[in-house]
């Protein structure tokens, strides 16, 4: 359809760590070609924001079944692991 | 990044027992400064073990970047400790394992959607092993500062 991937990308506050990946993310989705929209809370606030959201990526341990696949990882932040990360990211929008 | 780091709330080769008392120290200069609010370092203490910050970096040296709400802050600010033995953090991404931690950057922020430059710096500095061992190697404030500008 045409329409952009959305990703909610959460942490603890809501404020520092999703603040980096989301940029990270976004990034590096570019890089790679692809257009994605990302939004940012805390996970309190996952729950509450799932519309329209495809994927969440988060910082924490969150685990909650929440109808859409959910990517846990420091690797927007340290850098570690970061391509098999956007791999997963890719793959789990079905961007592939 | 540079301009926000409070030279009187850098502290090297910090001697601390654990985590609490990391937390508790930089969070003090903070207040001594008048840059948080005495609640402050209350917050950072129960954001901390309720959601933890400490991250694995797969090099020499880990981090961890305890904050908490924008509510117990006056001004952004950030405090630095290198700390002189390896002080154990609970994982951000899974708790129940630990981190052996050698460099904190406490983070006082206010606005975080306006200090996204700052934080994708802080970011930076967490994927560069060599920035990080300059800092947890400095043996002084001039020096720590001067690895960031690398």
């Amino acid at each position: 359809m045409g329409e952009k991937k959305v990703i909610l990308v959460a942490c603890g506050t809501g404020i520092a760590t999703s603040t980096m990946a989301a940029k990270s993310i976004e990034s590096a989705m570019e890089d790679r070609g692809y257009d994605i929209i990302t939004r940012q809370c805390k996970t309190a606030e996952i729950k509450a924001r799932l519309n329209g959201v495809d994927l969440l990526v988060t910082t924490t341990s969150f685990s909650e079944d929440i109808g859409v696949p959910i990517i846990r990882t420091l690797a927007f932040l340290t850098g570690m692991g970061k391509e098999e990360a956007i791999d997963q990211i890719v793959e789990a929008l079905g961007l592939s | 990044m540079l301009d926000l780091i409070v030279p009187d709330a850098v502290c090297l080769q910090l001697d601390a027992k654990d985590s609490t008392e990391v937390i508790r120290t930089l969070g003090g200069k903070l207040y001594e400064a008048g840059l948080v609010k005495d609640s402050f370092v209350d917050a950072a203490l129960s954001r901390e073990s309720e959601l933890p910050t400490g991250l694995p970096l797969g090099a020499a040296y880990n981090a961890a970047i305890p904050h908490t709400d924008v509510e117990h802050v006056n001004k952004p600010a950030l405090a630095v400790a290198t700390l002189k033995n390896k002080v154990s953090f609970r994982n951000m991404v899974d708790p129940d394992d630990r981190v052996e931690v050698k460099l904190v950057i406490l983070m006082a922020l206010d606005k975080p959607k306006a200090q996204v430059e700052m934080l994708q710096e802080i970011a930076l500095v967490l994927q560069n092993a060599a920035t990080i061992e300059g800092m947890v190697q400095a043996s002084s404030v001039e020096e720590l500062l001067n690895s960031l500008q690398n």
